[in-house]
């Protein structure tokens, strides 16, 4: 399957974009779309636990399965003001 | 007075009854930075009777890209005080409490209790949850917003709706996250979300419209795009889920306490642990660095170190390593003259770091 990746602020700027596309095996949960993104960003690795993933707009756990053409967005929490 | 607020008084939701509620209403404004100037400056212009400042803070020159607060001959001034100025200048019917503080957990709850509505503008994780936590507490809104380069959030916090720690838990590792000063912000953005901020909070303080609870705004200034995301109250959440473990708002910890500054040295087993807040500087040459480095790690050979030291951020806590210890302590040492306060270097370098990882092989 494929999904769309939209990144923001700090997640945004190590991945290199803001918006991408990841091809996932069917069953892939969005854990595995988050591990997939950090084997292509080993940086983000230490942002896995603050960062929240919203799936077709809807923030939701690790656990949650995907489908094809879903889009997550990867939301780190940012601190400034 | 009321001829002030004439534009608003034609506004149905607002009127008359609107107008005497927001100048009977109190706002606490946390931070008078780049979100709290356009913040404060709408909540004055509004007739918002009673507003605090939070800041403990002076202005400097390079706050002035984007604090439209202030003017160049505030600098050196505290900006509670600043501020202050600015809005009486602005609104004399509006009464300001300058609070030349820090916003911390001896004042938060006291602080919040005195107000309708408080605008987190601040810009350090450990204040933001105590915001949220001292606001749920005490049962007043917590309109939030945080900015990013070109990113900005916003969402509104209460006590009948998901807070910030069901949203975010966790803060990231200290030092993963640039603040404005050390990763940059355009500065309009800070304009866009603070009058962002104001208005959901006018709102708020009004009863009218939809609040942006359970929705996270986001504003792409440099796409030209926001988008929302929504979220539930999380069961586990610590401060108001089924079994809260946060009963009082009391700074969380946060920070680089884990390793002592004042050594010069790591050991190889403690550096997995320092890795999680401290950044690994790999000042091996290139011919030394055959199968790669660590992830997340900075690579500067010694060699260059003099010429790319600017590259680096002295804000931020460096390990410092190389092939077997010996011109990381060096470099190290470099780093300090230079104005570095948080470095230390690998005892024994990545070879002896990899003799206790089987899984790493850096020769
Ligand atoms: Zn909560």
């Amino acid at each position: 399957m494929t999904v769309r990746v939209l990144a923001f602020a700090r997640v945004r700027e190590i991945l290199g974009s803001n918006d991408s596309t990841l091809t996932l095996n069917d069953g892939a949960r969005v854990s595995d779309a988050w591990a997939a993104v950090v084997e292509r960003a080993p940086a983000l690795a230490p942002l896995a636990r603050s960062t929240r993933v919203a799936r077709n707009g809807e923030i939701v756990s690790g656990e949650e399965p995907l489908q094809d053409g879903d889009e997550l967005a990867l939301l780190p929490p940012s601190g400034g003001g | 007075m009321l001829r002030r607020y004439s534009r608003h008084l034609l506004i149905p939701e607002v009127g008359l009854a609107g107008q005497r509620r927001l100048s009977r209403a109190r706002a606490l404004v946390v931070g008078a930075g780049g979100l709290g100037s356009p913040a404060l400056q709408y909540l004055a212009a509004a007739g918002v009777g009673r507003i605090g400042i939070a800041d403990d803070d002076v202005v400097d020159e390079t706050n002035l890209q984007r604090q439209t607060i202030f003017s160049t001959a505030d600098i050196g001034r505290p900006k509670a005080q600043a501020a202050a100025e600015r809005i009486t200048a602005l609104n004399p019917h509006v009464a300001v409490d300058a609070l030349q503080l820090r916003f911390d957990e001896s004042n938060a709850r006291p602080l919040v209790a005195l107000y309708d509505v408080v605008l987190d503008c601040s810009d350090r994780f450990p204040t933001r949850y105590l915001v949220n936590d001292a606001c749920v507490l005490e049962g007043k809104p917590d309109v939030h917003a945080s900015i990013f380069r070109f990113d900005g959030q916003i969402g509104v916090f209460t006590r009948d709706h998901p807070c910030y720690r069901c949203l975010y838990p966790e803060p990231p590792p200290a030092g993963s996250t640039p603040t404005c000063a050390e990763g940059g912000v355009l500065g309009v953005l800070a304009g866009i979300v603070g009058t962002w901020q104001a208005n959901e909070a006018l709102k708020s303080l009004l009863g009218i419209g939809e609040l942006l609870t359970g929705r996270l705004m986001l504003v792409d200034a440099l796409a030209g795009r926001t988008r929302e995301v929504r979220y539930e109250r999380d069961p586990a959440c610590a401060l108001c889920g089924e079994s809260p473990t946060v009963n009082d708002a009391r700074e969380i910890a946060y920070g680089e306490a884990e390793l002592d500054a004042t050594l010069d040295e790591i050991e190889p087993d403690a550096l997995d642990a320092a890795l999680r807040q401290w950044t690994l500087l790999d000042v091996r040459e290139p011919h030394e660095a055959v199968l790669g480095s660590l992830d997340g790690a900075v690579a500067l050979p010694a060699s260059e170190l003099e010429a790319r030291l600017h590259e680096l951020d002295s804000s931020r806590s460096y390990v410092v390593a190389c092939r077997v210890g010996v011109k990381s302590r060096w470099a190290a040492q470099r780093l300090r003259d230079a104005g570095f306060t948080r470095v230390r270097h690998l005892k024994g370098g990545l070879l002896g770091y990899a003799a206790r990882h089987d899984d790493f092989a850096f020769f």
